[in-house]
């Protein structure tokens, strides 16, 4: 190929701001062909109706930038809502939305123990761990749903500050804090190196396990305050819930453009990447087209987010 | 030499015209001219970064080149790509062999073109492979697993695969890099009867000794252009050197040596029969600070598990180690290196360096805890003033504090990878193999900075598979045979003759019997 240094250069590119660039192309075509879609309405609907899964992808951004996959985050997702909506039940409704971050903390961490004490490689033991969990919100609620009509426990999920979703605002937030603890703290800067090379980490005197369950940790809050925001939006803890966000978070982040060999990403990225399938869908809805092309369409588009991203790590 | 025929007058079997190359819009590669002799061994060197190797892959079809026209045997090629290379009878073997660890050497050298019947294996590959071997004087055990064998024996599959598929022109991209002495030796004969029997071979390396022992001609390359090619008769080390340089200078003598002043107290690093799952038996030695002692043992030895039975990097399953008079047991790098004792490692880009890091994020890996304020918030401005003062002081180039570590070239990687374990002046320092595939102007300034380590008072270990290395910086050395020490050297004394004979002689003793003897 005669072009070879451009044909590098714009791959390059492609792979930083593929994202972006799908993104804008989509807006576009949305607003051109819908009034309705190019509306503050409309665009903080998209945002707070999947600031859940925003939440999830931005903290799986940690565990594969450290070289990890979660796929238990889902199952974190329904024992800490169900938990969520047992506690506000029958104990208080204000400790029911605040514990469930600290209960998905508290599996983040078995998880990381898991993986780091039987020393398997996480895809594995998430899986595991995943049947576990989803176990156990069938048994806290027997099978049942739990249903929570209290405001007290609904204004997470629901009430607006200042004419913005209170969810989108904790999304914002939450994603802030993360992308300053991964490009400004020396934590963020070790989860990079346990993932670009975990054997250098390692003799550079880093405790990679102590990253490694770290990340896992922070994913499974994340999972845990996403299940707060969603229980509490439609008032009602089901065992069933969160099944297939761990896909859609991995998805997300790989989307953005985060590598999937560990070592290099940011959390901006997760967030667009969620914007991305958000967008799918909403043009979905927007355009009346036939659902039953979305999952194929939504499939088509990460296939070619990450054949983008191998073409770059093939140098 | 045997038969040294300059063939410069020789029908050419690849010729190059205005052959160039870039990646990501930098120029590596300009202009080149070259006219490879039907029947030569041809050397290609220069520094890192010249663009030997690129050219080498250019010839093997690995990488395409960006301007220029290649004709093979008389006829232009168009498209050139490794199957296309390999039809016309142009192999290329890698400097990180391209072999199936699992697979046997007689699957290895037929991958490919195995016989078969409607895709069933017709199982011929042992009988052939007594051809090819017979062809070129090797002799292997068809059904040994390849991962079982050492890398000159890999070496002598991946030469059998090109011989296996007809290839009349072999390039060879730093072949004796991970060979000991006499491996390379072994390499250099093959080399020579490859030739006798009509073969072409381009022959890339660091090593000016090997090109000079069997290259029939040399062509030197200095920042991607082609300097001269040349009879190697008429070329020396020292010539070559200075066409690589580009200035007079002749080959780089090692620093002087610093006296290391008497201590009092203990040494700074003492081991007392130190003994590892890894092969390492009974170690003992000391180093004194401001000393350098070299560990001199051929590949395999198990100069590296010692090494990382001291820092901690592997189990040590007994003996002790005592450092400045502390024991120090239960040893891991985090706590050596909290201790002051640091260890380069011999594989920079496995073991050493985060490639998806920049150079300011690798130097400062392992001290973040001295970059933090409140919070674990990283001193971005301290971080990088004292990242730019290491890049000042080994000279990095390009000389940018958050430069993309694979568009470094070896050497300045390798002098990142001494920038991040000398950030914090470490009382003891461990290098394994520092200066090892880095070019000429790199491995002096490397050495500089070792001496001036020493006289800065820090203790050293050395280990290197160039004896002349230890035998130039170190004051002690200790010769390593079967994981245990073996014997001890003076380096103004002893000469690396010396040395290799010391050390060949151990493999015809029972080292047990030898291990009685040492220090």
């Amino acid at each position: 190929m005669n072009s070879a240094l451009s044909s590098a250069q714009v791959a390059r590119f492609f792979q930083t701001y593929a994202v972006l660039i799908m993104i804008a192309a989509l807006i576009v075509a949305l607003t051109m062909m819908s009034d309705s879609f190019l509306t503050f309405r409309n665009l903080q609907n998209i945002l707070n109706q999947n600031a859940p899964l925003a939440i999830m992808a931005s903290a799986m951004t940690l565990v594969i930038i450290g070289g990890g996959f979660d796929l238990s985050v889902g199952s974190i997702f329904a024992v800490a809502g169900v938990s969520a909506a047992w506690i506000a039940l029958n104990v208080d409704p204000v400790l029911g939305l605040a514990i469930a971050p600290f209960i998905g903390l508290a599996l983040g961490v078995m998880n990381g123990v898991v993986i780091t004490s039987l020393n398997i490689h996480s895809f594995l033991a998430t899986i595991a761990t995943s049947m576990v969990f989803k176990g156990v919100a069938i048994l806290i609620t027997d099978g049942r749903l739990i249903p929570v009509r209290i405001a007290e426990f609904t204004w997470l999920g629901r009430d607006k500050i200042g004419g913005i979703f209170v969810a989108v605002i904790v999304l914002i937030a939450f994603a802030l804090i993360l992308t300053f603890v991964l490009t400004r703290t020396s934590f963020g800067r070790k989860v990079y190196s346990v993932g670009g090379n975990e054997e250098a980490a390692i003799l550079s005197g880093v405790r990679t396990n102590r990253i490694k369950i770290a990340t896992f940790a922070i994913a499974g809050m994340a999972a845990g305050l996403a299940a707060a925001i969603s229980v509490s939006r439609i008032s009602m803890g089901q065992p069933s819930a969160g099944i297939g966000m761990e896909l859609q978070a991995i998805a997300a982040v790989i989307l953005g453009g985060t590598s999937i060999y560990g070592g290099a990403g940011a959390v901006w990225r997760s967030v667009a990447g969620v914007l991305l399938l958000a967008l799918i869908n909403n043009g979905f809805n927007i355009l009346n087209a036939d659902p039953f092309y979305r999952d194929l369409t939504t499939g088509l588009i990460i296939l070619a987010a990450v054949g983008i991203s191998a073409s770059g790590q093939r140098r | 030499m045997a038969s040294r025929q300059a063939s410069a007058g020789g029908e050419p079997c690849i010729s190059l015209r205005g052959i160039g190359k870039s990646f990501g819009g930098v120029s590596v590669l300009g202009d080149i001219d070259l006219d490879i002799g039907l029947g030569e061994i041809h050397g290609l060197v220069g520094e890192n970064g010249a663009g030997k190797s690129t050219l080498g892959k250019i010839i093997g079809g690995y990488y395409s080149a960006s301007t220029g026209s290649i004709e093979v045997f008389g006829e232009q090629v168009s498209a050139w790509t490794p199957p296309l290379a390999l039809e016309r009878g142009v192999a290329m073997m890698h400097q990180e062999l391209q072999l199936v660890p699992a697979l046997s050497v007689a699957q290895n050298v037929f991958l490919g073109i195995e016989d078969q019947r409607f895709g069933v294996l017709a199982n011929t590959e042992n009988a052939r492979l007594s051809d090819v071997m017979a062809a070129s004087g090797f002799s292997l055990d068809p059904a040994a697993i390849t991962s079982h064998l050492s890398i000159a024996d890999q070496q002598k599959i991946e030469i059998m695969r090109a011989l296996a598929r007809e290839a009349r022109v072999i390039v060879m991209d730093e072949p004796t890099s991970s060979l000991t002495a006499d491996e390379a030796e072994l390499l250099h004969e093959t080399m020579l009867r490859l030739k006798q029997g009509g073969a072409t071979i381009i022959y890339v390396s660091h090593f000016l000794d090997d090109i000079l022992a069997v290259c029939d001609r040399v062509t030197v390359l200095r920042d991607g252009r082609l300097v001269r090619t040349s009879d190697a008769a008429e070329e020396s080390k020292g010539s070559l050197v200075s066409a690589m340089l580009g200035g007079g200078q002749t080959e780089t003598p090692y620093p002087p040596k610093s006296v290391p002043e008497p201590t009092a107290g203990e040494p700074a690093l003492t081991v007392e029969n130190l003994t590892a799952p890894t092969g390492v038996s009974n170690v003992s030695l000391n180093v004194n600070a401001g000393e350098i002692v070299g560990l001199i043992g051929l590949v395999g030895s198990g100069r590296t598990e010692i090494a990382r039975a001291i820092f901690g990097a592997d189990r040590a399953s007994g003996g002790a180690v005592v450092l400045g008079g502390e024991h120090y047991n239960d040893r891991t790098p985090a706590d050596s290196a909290e201790r002051g004792m640091v260890m380069v490692p011999e594989d920079r880009r496995k073991q050493g360096l985060v490639m998806t890091l920049p150079v300011r994020a690798n130097m400062t890996l392992p001290h973040l805890s001295h970059f933090i304020m409140m919070g674990g918030m990283l001193r971005t401005a301290l971080e990088k003033a004292r990242v730019r003062e290491l890049i000042d002081y080994f000279r990095v180039s390009p000389p940018n504090v958050d430069g993309e570590i694979p568009y470094y070239s070896g050497g300045n990687q390798q002098k990142v990878l001494l920038g991040k374990w000398l950030m914090r002046d470490p009382g003891i320092v461990i290098l394994d193999e520092p200066s090892r595939g880095v070019d000429v102007g790199a491995r002096q300034r490397i050495h500089e900075a070792i001496a001036d380590l020493a006289a800065k008072g820090t203790a050293v270990l050395l280990i290197s598979s160039e004896i002349e290395e230890v035998l130039g910086l170190a004051h002690r050395a200790y010769l390593v045979h079967d994981g245990g020490l073996v014997g001890e050297v003076d380096p103004e004394t002893s000469t690396t003759q010396d040395v290799l004979w010391a050390l060949f002689h151990q493999n015809e003793y029972n080292s047990e019997a030898l291990r009685g003897n040492a220090p």
